[in-house]
């Protein structure tokens, strides 16, 4: 079967996914690159010449390295707080069906297939009609933990589809009450899917742009101010602390991975190749 | 206890009540002494609730207990989410009573949806047009790599799905900025197309525009196309790992040659894939404005860049909300209607 034109099909389509590789790290190539340049005037757009004072100095831009504290807080609260909220729709849904999880399936895919441009819009015109609170940092939370609940809540429901539900059964016919067979038995089980939960939703709050622009007021977070700054200047730090955050989630998802595969082994190793079910 | 037998029925009315109390008072549906008299109503409501769940027996809770997991979450999501988009269609209803005012009545205004179509229907087109044609080329380009890496990957499968994501760890704004760069007149490609004396051919498929690449609404295009691409490829990457290679042996035990063997078993198989990555591509990138913003000219605004300058810059929040209704209702429409066509049972 293996004939020459067969193969030259089967390696042109090779070639093919690698050059889409390299197009998918074109951008991320000239990110890095630039974050070593000495630019002439206030756009680090042209190549002058190689240096590594902003290396040295990746802070010294003191608007963009507190905007990417407030993005921090902001991310760190919103997510807290949407992945108990959302780990627990997920938690409900997946337990058995019951009366009106249908439509609750659809309010939770709703915000999805809603642009960002209508969500960010539509809470800004809530808050324009109230007096309460003021546009900015909670109202970024607020607006954070409106679309990460969905995120979480599918997330997490998705990684929990196949949990044995009779082992908590299991742990109530021995006794244990239920605190302490969510405690012991439930939490644990449901962690790896919540944990990822949370860092996808984290990673999303991070980088929210839309949204947070229509609800931010005045408070700054890293990609707005990115954005303001864009109009007048674009600093070599930008692309420092664009290239670092690149290295961090890097080495975060080659622990993970490495960890993953450790622990799957692990288990290989201990449990019995038997499928009982799938 | 019937009271306990129903509390699942009770539950669900609890939550969609409360739900629908908190709507109420978020779109400002009452005005002054009524929304007291809601407000009281949701405390009721969820302290019956409480009060069954307590005294109403481990049945009661049983059947309680999803609709109190889901409460807070769901309530949320209410008050932040559908209120608003009452109050976005309310407001695109409105009229200001000055240009520099800030007070709105609603007065059944259809005129903003009128001016919203008449003032920005190329906008509306365009919005359309660019994330078509983005989303074919995601396919186009995402397809190859999620066969490549699903059914060649080996070993090495874990590793270049993490060399795909890679790249998006970046930030959204960073890499669309990277992208205007590596675009400009002074840039790479252009100079490497004008020394190869592709810059004619390029003019003539209408990608560049004057010698420009950057600037053209084949930059914008290229700019949703790049930033949307992992939501196309990474959902036709799950459905084409899921196929069972035995399918594929099979076809090929029975003389399918390769192209029949991909069109009629593996194509059909990875097309719940495609549906997804197709609304996660699509639906994002009608909305965007910030790829036209960075890649693009004046003629090539999206409208998303309309609702953002009338709502932030002109301060014009009836017709920029009234452009938001009509995206809104418009996507939702496309969605309906591209599920009853090609619709998968599953939609996440």
């Amino acid at each position: 079967m293996n004939t020459l034109r067969s193969r030259i099909a089967r390696m042109s389509l090779n070639v093919f996914a690698g050059l889409g590789l390299i197009y998918l790290f074109l951008p991320i190539f000239f990110i890095v690159l630039f974050s070593f340049n000495k630019p002439k005037g206030k756009y680090n757009i042209v190549w002058q010449e190689f240096t590594f004072d902003n290396w040295l100095d990746p802070f010294s831009q003191k608007s963009l390295t507190a905007a990417l504290w407030v993005s921090l807080r902001i991310g760190a609260l919103a997510t807290v707080i949407s992945t108990v909220l959302g780990s627990m729709i997920a938690l409900a849904l997946s337990r058995r069906t019951f009366k009106g999880s249908s439509a609750i399936n659809l309010l939770l895919v709703l915000p999805l297939t809603t642009p960002e441009i209508v969500l960010g819009s539509s809470l800004a015109t809530l808050f324009l009609n109230q007096t309460y609170i003021n546009f900015g940092f909670v109202t970024v939370v607020i607006a954070h933990v409106m679309f990460q609940v969905s995120f979480v809540a599918l997330t997490v429901r998705a990684r929990i589809r196949g949990f044995d539900w009779t082992l908590e059964q299991a742990a109530a016919d021995l006794g244990s009450t239920p605190q302490r067979t969510f405690r012991l038995v439930t939490f644990p089980l449901i962690l790896p899917g919540v944990l990822a939960a949370a860092l996808l939703a984290f990673a999303l709050s991070i980088d929210d742009f839309i949204i947070t622009f229509f609800n931010a007021g005045s408070t700054a977070t890293f990609p707005l101010q990115i954005y303001g700054a864009a109009r007048v200047q674009i600093p070599p730090q930008i692309n420092v602390l664009a290239s670092m955050v690149l290295l961090f989630s890097v080495a975060l998802l080659v622990v993970g991975a490495t960890r993953g595969q450790r622990s799957e082994a692990a288990k290989a190793m201990k449990r019995p190749k038997i499928k009982i079910r799938k | 206890m019937t009271l306990a037998r129903r509390a699942d029925n009770l539950g669900l009315g609890a939550l969609a009540v409360s739900a629908l109390c908190l709507v109420a008072l978020g779109a400002g549906w009452f005005s002054g002494p009524l929304n007291a008299v809601v407000l009281l109503v949701l405390v009721c409501v969820l302290a019956g609730v409480v009060v069954l769940a307590v005294f109403g027996g481990p049945e009661a809770r049983h059947l309680l207990a999803p609709y109190g997991l889901m409460k807070p979450g769901l309530l949320w999501m209410a008050l932040f989410f559908l209120a608003p988009v009452w109050s976005l269609v309310r407001i695109s209803l409105s009229t200001k009573e000055s240009r520099f005012s800030v007070q709105y009545n609603f007065a059944w205004a259809w005129e903003n949806y009128s001016r919203a179509f008449s003032d920005f229907g190329g906008q509306f087109q365009r919005a359309f047009l660019y994330s078509f044609i983005a989303t074919i080329l995601t396919i186009v380009i995402g397809y190859p790599i999620a066969y490549v890496i699903a059914f060649r990957g080996g070993r090495y499968k874990n590793l270049l799905l993490g060399l795909v994501v890679i790249p998006f760890f970046t930030s959204y704004l960073i890499r669309t900025i990277a992208w205007s760069t590596i675009l400009a007149d002074q840039g790479p490609i252009v100079s490497l197309l004008s020394t190869l004396g592709l810059v004619d051919v390029f003019e003539w498929l209408r990608i560049m525009d004057n010698g420009k690449l950057i600037n053209t609404p084949a930059a914008v295009i290229g700019g949703l196309t790049y930033n949307f691409l992992p939501f196309m490829l990474l959902p036709i990457y799950v459905s084409l790992e899921k196929i069972d290679a035995n399918l594929v042996n099979a076809a090929n035990d029975l003389y399918s040659t390769p192209t029949a063997a991909f069109r009629k078993v593996v194509f059909p198989l990875s097309l719940p894939g495609v549906f997804a990555g197709t609304l996660l591509t699509f639906i994002p990138a009608a909305g965007d404005f910030v790829n036209a913003q960075f890649l693009g000219n004046p003629n090539t605004t999206m409208i998303g860049n309309s609702i953002q300058d009338q709502f932030l810059r002109q301060n014009n929040y009836p017709v920029a909300s009234a452009m938001s209704a009509v995206l809104m209702v418009s996507i939702t429409a496309l969605v309906l209607l591209y599920s009853r066509l090609f619709g998968t049972e599953e939609l996440v």
